[in-house]
């Protein structure tokens, strides 16, 4: 039975694990092949690593971040942030990625995902979503939280599945870096409209907000902050997970 | 001077996670598209990401997949991952206007629309008995494709997603994974040191 999967992010900048609250305010959280290296004896699932930095140097910090993760990390590696063209995509999973993670440039041209999936599977293809609440649903976030679009995020989804996405990373804008737990709501109406697994993002706090993700549909939670301040460890997350009741692997 | 393994370029495969597997049980690895490399090679891995129609077609026209089925025909140590298990098949329903190897009898089909596809993630695996490599544990899987009916002469590993479907199989030095033992931890590295050990044509 396909077991859920307990996801450990490393925000990356200029070859530093950063973490900011709501997109913002970074501040320093270590090291990211020793992150990594620790997060897969905890017992992880797989790693995402997103770069933060979106500059031309930023970019080039990130593919050797990802070669010396690779090098060392006996698990998937999502690597997202900056991925403009195909030709990003490559890159990255030349220098070691599992899967490519598209944001912005998924919204401008949502034919990246198509092109993406026929030259590497859908399997390799991941939609990154921010969503904010807007009035009765949630619109598309995009560029790091500073602009909001007229795009909801549910057809968004749809369509982008359509398109080639294989996965979804879709993070709570509203959530991000709060602690107050994931957005179930957003969870549930985005599960329930694509067919691919959906990987839940912002918010989380405890075990408990991961299991109630993972019971509004999510196929696996991604935590940061919690993992990184040392407050638990992903093993931890997973005995609690599995004494509510979860699949999990331990 | 010949590595210790050397791996398929088969086209749009990120061959990266399988290199570093293998790096880190300290073995040297080569990347090659020479059919004659292929078939002389003392061990092989035919890797899995992409499209079964284009990789098959491509492995036709190449001698590449000529060379594959000496090996397996010849049981000298041979290892496919994911697409790669599926080329060693008949055939697939992501690509039925190619053909695939026909070492194994059995065809690929999609999973049913009542689970997530792809399965992404990690999944139970549970073997026959008289598996040599294979062990019981769990794996990562990323595929929306599998093998579903036991084919004849070959061991088997069983899985579940939407019904039962085959996990991997085995016959003296030749192995076939649906997932990814190089991103299975250190589970799919044991299980990569056991196919390591195989050598040459006597089976072991």
């Amino acid at each position: 039975m396909l077991m859920r999967r307990v996801i450990p992010c490393l925000d990356v900048h200029a070859g530093r694990v950063v973490k900011g609250i709501q997109f913002q305010a970074l501040r320093d959280a270590g090291e990211p092949v020793e992150l990594a290296k620790i997060y897969a004896q905890q017992g992880a699932d797989e790693l995402v690593l997103l770069d933060v930095s979106a500059t031309p140097e930023g970019r080039e910090h990130a593919l050797a971040t990802v070669r010396d993760v690779r090098r060392q990390l006996p698990l998937p590696l999502t690597v997202g942030g900056g991925v403009r063209m195909l030709e990003d995509a490559t890159a990255l999973l030349e220098a070691g990625a599992d899967k490519v993670a598209v944001n912005t440039a998924a919204v401008s041209r949502p034919e990246l995902l198509g092109e993406m999936a026929s030259a590497f599977g859908c399997q390799c293809t991941v939609l990154a979503l921010d969503a904010a609440r807007a009035g009765n649903g949630w619109q598309v976030v995009v560029r790091s939280g500073r602009d909001r679009l007229e795009l909801d995020v549910v057809e968004w989804a749809q369509a982008a599945v359509e398109e080639g996405a294989g996965e979804i990373l879709l993070t709570s804008w509203d959530r991000d870096g709060t602690g107050s737990g994931y957005d179930l709501e957003l969870l549930q109406a985005v599960c329930g409209a694509v067919g691919v697994p959906v990987i839940a993002s912002g918010g989380a706090e405890t075990a408990e907000h991961m299991a109630q993700a993972l019971l509004a549909g999510a196929d696996a939670v991604l935590a940061a902050s919690i993992l990184h301040d040392g407050h638990t460890t992903v093993s931890a997350i997973k005995r609690r997970l599995a004494t509510l009741g979860m699949e999990v692997r331990l | 001077m010949s590595a210790d393994v050397l791996i398929v370029r088969t086209g749009a495969a990120n061959l990266a996670s399988v290199v570093a597997a293998f790096e880190r049980l300290g073995r040297s690895v080569k990347i090659t598209d020479n059919a004659f490399a292929v078939r002389n090679a003392k061990r092989v891995v035919l890797p899995g990401v992409g499209a079964f129609g284009p990789v098959a077609r491509r492995l036709g026209e190449n001698g590449l997949g000529e060379a594959i089925r000496h090996r397996v025909e010849e049981d000298l140590p041979t290892l496919a991952v994911c697409l790669g298990l599926h080329l060693l098949a008949e055939g697939s329903e992501e690509g039925e206007d190619a053909e695939g190897l026909g070492l194994l009898k059995a065809r690929a089909s999609r999973y049913p629309k009542s689970v997530v596809v792809p399965q992404l993630g990690w999944n139970t695996v549970e073997v026959d008995q008289d598996c040599r490599m294979l062990r019981e544990g769990a794996a990562y899987f990323a595929n929306s494709y599998r093998l579903s009916d036991r084919p004849q002469g070959w061991q088997v590993a069983w899985s579940e997603h939407g019904g039962t479907f085959i996990a991997a199989v085995e016959r003296g030095n030749v192995l076939g994974c649906q997932f990814h033992p190089e991103l299975s931890g250190s589970w799919g590295a044991d299980l990569l040191e056991r196919w390591l050990g195989c050598e040459g044509a006597v089976t072991c």
